[in-house]
């Protein structure tokens, strides 16, 4: 499934570009606002430093292209599954049908789902890693997903690979009902299967990952690690401050706030992620 | 008793005969006490028979519906409550125990709601903490070392979203009773008696076998939350209700569930120990079954029919 390969942060920045959401304050395309710490410096500054600001070390979203072309080894990978995509079969409407929220993402976008998964080489160690999007409806868990995820893990185990989950993701595709909730049963029962197969299942949380990306694979890893900063947590800060009629401290469910409660291995910066991956699996096999 | 909006005729036909019953009549009243029992149970099959998505979700909520306790209490004998999570502290919002049922101990573990103003609090209205998970884990292991069956019951308006129970990893703790409950020895069986709200109703409810009774829900969010969400406002519930497609009626068509426990006309508070009867017979003939395989066998199946949940599409891109 080899095609043609832009440098990733030239698709990025057109992906960019595209999404008003999104969208990066950069007047003409050269300099870049910081989500952060909002200092303005070059877009190629932006790009060198894989999408992390040279002032305050905000890591900026970037999409599972962005992940799988740092990992690999000399940016070759198999993308596997695209062939799957999500269908509206409750017929679920709310301020529109399922089915045209599906074909507008997809137009705005040109992603197919909120998961992408594959696999290559990382330090000389196969690894298969399923990576999440979140411009595609906030990267939320439905069907696809789920299914994305398992055929990774059964990709995973036939070929002896480690495994490895970026989550980007608000939680569960209320479009799908009991299917997106039944997806985080899903992908814990296959990751039982992966891990008697003694392989290593990395889980990187980025910013966000919240609901059920949480509640089932994302805090489930062999090693359980975080960009810095990202918003790690079951229940959004606001659903808790409504419920708690309390303001929450600075700095609550953030990646520092889930190492210090013991809930992460190690916070990594995506400026050394390739390395440490590599190392770890190193030491997996060693 | 408490009667719902739409249960007035019922209400009505109960006030007369409570009339008929015990007032003091110098004539004697036009229609005995009898006939009117007969008209209310007409009544009542009725009302119950054609319920909408939003009213069954008002039974499941109904403040004298039957919990945990109370099944245990009427479905068992012998049952020794068993407290805490060995670590932090005992959640009150989940509860559970080694009982004898039909003759064999099992393990039963379920969500616990208050019965009065006071005891709701006490229950935190049945929404767990992380420790709440942590203990429910505990006793199922306990289980699987003494080859007991479990049971869950599912009744929580979800995992509780507090400070205190973010910090103490709410979803690290849901997200291992998933993993570890998968791979348990001993059969499992889960059924819904009220609420099924989202992951912390998940966060009991990997086994072999899901059942929900006749008037309950389960579903990703509930439909207030996901009013809010998508709709942007409180007042969607009934569009969310029916858009979700939560019922047991639906869940059963769709795959999801294995089988509707029936509940007594007028609902499971209409008549508690009809319910938790049905619900004690919908128990012991599952068990009989899933007792006939192996612990493999079981396991295996248990992979198998989580690992096909999902509808998607194959096009080649
Ligand atoms: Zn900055």
């Amino acid at each position: 499934m080899s095609q043609e390969r832009v440098p990733w942060w030239k698709r990025l920045r057109k992906g960019v570009e595209t999404n008003t959401e999104q969208k990066l304050e950069t007047p003409d395309g050269v300099w870049h606002k910081c989500n952060g710490c909002k200092k303005v410096y070059l877009t190629t500054q932006l790009e060198e430093n894989l999408y992390t600001c040279p002032h305050c070390n905000y890591h900026e979203r970037v999409d599972a292209e962005a992940y799988f072309s740092i990992l690999f080894d000399e940016e070759d990978y198999n993308e596997l599954f695209r062939e799957l995509t999500p269908v509206d079969f409750l017929e679920f409407t709310d301020s529109k049908p399922y089915s045209k929220r599906i074909t507008e993402t997809e137009d705005k976008t040109g992603l197919r789902e909120s998961m992408r998964v594959a696999s290559g080489k990382t330090g000389g160690y196969r690894l298969t890693v399923a990576a999440m999007d979140f411009r595609y409806i906030g990267g939320s868990m439905g069907s696809v997903m789920g299914e994305k995820i398992a055929r990774g893990i059964d990709h995973a185990i036939k070929n002896k690979t480690a495994f490895m989950i970026i989550s980007r993701s608000g939680g569960a595709r209320m479009q799908e009902s009991a299917f997106s909730l039944m997806q985080m049963a899903k992908t814990s029962a296959k990751l039982t299967q992966l891990a008697e197969a003694k392989l290593p299942y990395i889980s990187l949380m980025t910013n966000p990952t919240t609901g059920g990306v949480t509640a089932s694979f994302a805090m489930l890893g062999d090693f359980n690690i975080a960009e810095p900063g990202a918003l790690i947590g079951f229940a959004g800060p606001r659903v808790i401050e409504e419920t708690t009629r309390k303001k929450l401290p600075e700095g609550f469910q953030t990646s520092e706030f889930q190492l210090e409660n013991g809930f992460l291995d190690f916070i990594i910066d995506r400026k050394e992620l390739k390395s440490k991956i590599g190392q770890l699996l190193g030491l997996m096999q060693g | 008793m408490t009667y719902l909006d739409f249960e007035k005729p019922i209400e009505e036909l109960q006030k007369q005969i409570d009339h008929v019953r015990n007032g003091k009549h110098l004539i004697k009243p036009k229609v005995s006490a009898e006939e009117l029992e007969i008209r209310l149970r007409e009544t009542q099959n009725d009302i119950y028979s054609r319920l909408s998505t939003w009213q069954r979700i008002q039974v499941s909520r109904h403040p004298e519906r039957p919990y945990t306790l109370a099944y245990i209490e009427k479905m068992t004998t012998n049952f020794i409550e068993l407290f805490g999570d060995r670590s932090f502290r005992d959640d009150k919002a989940i509860v559970g125990g080694f009982a004898e049922l039909n003759g064999e101990t099992v393990m039963i573990i379920g969500h616990q709601k208050g019965i009065n103003t006071k005891m709701r609090q006490y229950r935190n209205f049945g929404m767990p903490n992380p420790e709440g998970y942590r203990k429910a884990l505990r006793l199922m292991k306990l289980a699987e070392k003494f080859n007991k069956p479990i049971i869950t019951l599912i009744d929580t308006p979800g995992a509780y979203p507090g400070e205190e129970a973010e910090q103490r990893g709410q979803g690290e703790a849901i997200a291992r009773n998933l993993f570890e409950m998968v791979t348990l020895k001993v059969p499992v069986l889960c059924i819904v008696i009220g609420e099924g709200a989202s992951g912390g109703a998940l966060g009991i409810g990997i086994g072999d076998r899901l059942m929900m009774l006749e008037n309950t829900w389960y579903s990703v969010i509930s439909p207030e939350s996901c009013s809010s969400i998508l709709w942007r406002s409180w007042d969607f519930k009934e569009k969310a209700a029916n858009a979700l497609k939560p019922t047991p009626q639906d869940l059963l068509q769709l795959g999801i569930i294995d089988g509707i426990i029936p509940e007594p006309p007028g609902g499971a508070h209409a008549n508690p120990d009809e319910a938790a009867s049905n619900l004690k017979a919908a128990i012991i003939a599952n068990l009989t079954e899933l007792k006939k395989l192996s612990a493999e066998e079981r396991i295996t199946k248990r992979i198998d029919r989580y690992s096909h949940i999902g509808i998607y599409q194959t096009e080649q891109a």
